[in-house]
């Protein structure tokens, strides 16, 4: 029992720290005013998700997360921001603007949205969580999961990565002063 | 282990969402821009994960993973177009991006 309700005090610590590094790492990718920062935050951002993910048993996804987006897109991401240089720097315009006021308050709406719906439509209906066996989360249930019962999102999935490599690489292999009518150069 | 409900990431997935809404909506910077875009999308995944674990059904991982690999094609896309941008001389700024003549 003492043991039970201490791994239920560490997870809940866990949580928490990955919840406020989450929380605080967001709102650092929106304030930077340099990108360079801006990109190391969302990296922070995203590994405190994986943190998260580790807890709620999704381990495949957390390793995912970690090597596909922290890793990969991220350093795409820092690529860009280094090949552009000072040029990427995003600084804020003076005073905040009616827009800013507007956007600032919908986004508070939404999310003020997103809690009452949850509270109201879901109060005690999500108190029990349904028991998991071991395999849940491993890397062969997903594999399982994605070539039987999911095998089209997967396909779909491959078409969509296939086009956008072809499109990166088409929007990319234009030379600085041709004319955007051709793929050919 | 037990930890925090269904509820609590669900919290967590909303104000993460909004967060990536308000950076799309008041910063001007394209790659910033970018940025928020993948943190409403990772908002959405951590709900669909969060739902997984308490349904103990695995389908929602399996959209996760989709959502991983769609945000991905979006990032090549997305900064393919900013350094296209970037190369024929025009400020990295979408007010500025009005008209879609190169």
């Amino acid at each position: 029992m003492i043991v039970a309700s201490f791994s239920n005090v560490l997870v809940w610590a866990i949580w928490v720290v990955a919840a406020f590094a989450c929380l605080g790492s967001g709102i650092a990718v929106i304030s930077f005013t340099n990108p360079f920062y801006a990109s190391l935050s969302l990296i922070g951002n995203l590994a405190s998700l994986a943190v998260m993910y580790l807890l709620l048993s999704a381990e495949f996804v957390a390793a995912a997360q970690v090597l596909v987006y922290a890793g990969a897109v991220m350093v795409m991401f820092l690529f860009v921001t280094a090949y552009l240089g000072n040029r990427a720097d995003a600084p804020w315009a003076g005073a905040p603007s009616w827009q800013t006021i507007g956007a600032v308050a919908a986004c508070a709406a939404l999310f003020v949205e997103v809690i009452v719906v949850v509270s109201l439509k879901t109060s005690g209906r999500l108190s029990h969580q349904a028991a998991i066996d071991s395999s849940f989360g491993r890397p062969h249930e997903i594999g399982r999961l994605f070539l039987t019962d999911h095998l089209l999102a997967f396909e779909i999935t491959s078409i969509v990565l296939l086009i956008a490599a072809v499109g990166g690489v088409i929007l990319g292999s234009h030379s600085r002063d041709a004319p955007m009518s051709g793929v050919q150069q | 282990m037990k930890g925090p409900d269904v509820v609590w990431y669900l919290g967590v997935a909303g104000f993460l969402f909004a967060t990536g809404a308000l950076g799309v909506l008041i910063r001007r910077s394209p790659l910033i821009v970018l940025l928020s875009l993948e943190i409403m999308l990772n908002g959405a995944n951590l709900a669909l994960i969060a739902f997984s674990r308490h349904f103990a059904q695995g389908d929602g991982q399996i959209f996760a993973l989709t959502v991983m690999a769609v945000a991905a094609s979006e990032v090549v896309v997305g900064l393919g177009l900013i350094v296209a941008i970037a190369r024929r001389k025009l400020d990295l700024d979408v007010d500025k991006l009005s008209t879609l003549r190169g």
